[in-house]
């Protein structure tokens, strides 16, 4: 082989290597909810934002729904939304699923605790 | 046959560098049964929608969702609704705003209007920002712990590892900008 195509076949693997070897896992910006979920039974909760600022602008929930936007600092009981608040405004049935479908949204494994994943470093000392 | 071999080695090195080069990091995404957050054996990863489904449509980005949000609405792709009550006043504000002025890194500048197409004033305004210029003093290390900006970049927008899309002005482009506005 020439000089040439060496170097070539040798660049070539070295691109392929520095490629990154797989996707982030959890999604930027995926929220675990599991506060109470899992001593009261149920899976952790998995919020993702991905999927619901495609369909609702931040201010929505961050500003109409009362949201703060600190990832922990929004004690939200499963009552809360069967009466409407929080997500219950929209998890009602006609804008969403009702709360009745537990399982689309305690979807997380078992043992997850509670934050913000997929992220870069921003969650800081102490933040949950 | 030689040359040949050789000559499609190099064609195939070239390739690979251009995709590096052009996106690189290639966009993908984890299915949800993957992720390491969702139970693989709960009935949630069949029902729920696959983030690749509906990320890959979107404006591709190098980092975070790897989506360039803010070019999604403005271009349409995607039409988040932007109140749930009718009475609820939805406000957007059209002004840049220029900050780090005297920073070793290049200016920043701040587009109010593509933070108010998604937020409103009070998400920010003034519990983590002072409405009056320069009031409130920045700084990159609160951001990088959480705080300010970083309360989103690093969270759910883009993250803290592309510096050069809020430094983005250089010094002399910010001065002249300066000059014009005061004149």
């Amino acid at each position: 082989m020439s000089a040439f195509a060496t170097t070539a076949a040798v660049v070539f693997a070295l691109v392929l290597l520095a490629l990154p070897a797989g996707p982030l896992r959890a999604e930027y910006g995926d929220v675990v909810l599991n506060r109470r979920a899992e001593a009261a039974g149920v899976r952790p909760v998995v919020f993702p934002h991905w999927f619901h600022r495609i369909r609702f602008r931040c201010k929505v929930c961050h500003f109409e729904l009362g949201f703060q936007m600190r990832a922990g600092s929004n004690d939200v009981r499963m009552n809360d939304i069967i009466e409407g608040r929080f997500c219950g405004m929209c998890h009602n049935g006609e804008i969403a699923w009702s709360p009745e479908n537990c399982d689309l949204c305690h979807s997380g494994k078992p043992g997850l605790p509670s934050g913000i994943f997929g992220g870069h470093e921003t969650n800081g000392p102490g933040r949950w | 046959m030689r040359r040949g071999l050789s000559g499609f080695l190099a064609a195939l090195g070239l390739l690979a560098l251009m995709a590096a080069g052009a996106f690189g990091q290639v966009p993908s995404w984890k299915p949800l049964a993957q992720d390491d957050l969702h139970d693989p054996a709960g009935p949630a990863v069949n029902l729920l929608q696959q983030p690749a489904a509906a990320l890959s449509v979107l404006p591709p980005d190098g980092a975070g969702n790897m989506v360039r949000w803010v070019k999604a609405l403005e271009e349409g792709h995607i039409q988040p609704r932007t109140a749930l009550r009718q009475q609820t006043k939805v406000q957007v504000y059209d002004k840049d705003v220029l900050l780090n002025l005297k920073g070793g890194m290049p200016v920043v500048r701040f587009p109010h209007k593509a933070h108010t197409e998604w937020l409103d004033c009070s998400n920010c305004h003034d519990h983590l920002f002072k409405k009056q210029a320069g009031a409130t003093k920045i700084s990159m290390f609160r951001i990088l712990s959480g705080e300010q900006c970083g309360l989103c970049h690093g969270a759910v927008s883009f993250p803290l590892t592309e510096c050069s899309r809020c430094h983005s002005v250089s010094h002399a482009q910010a001065r002249k900008e300066l000059e014009g506005q005061s004149r």
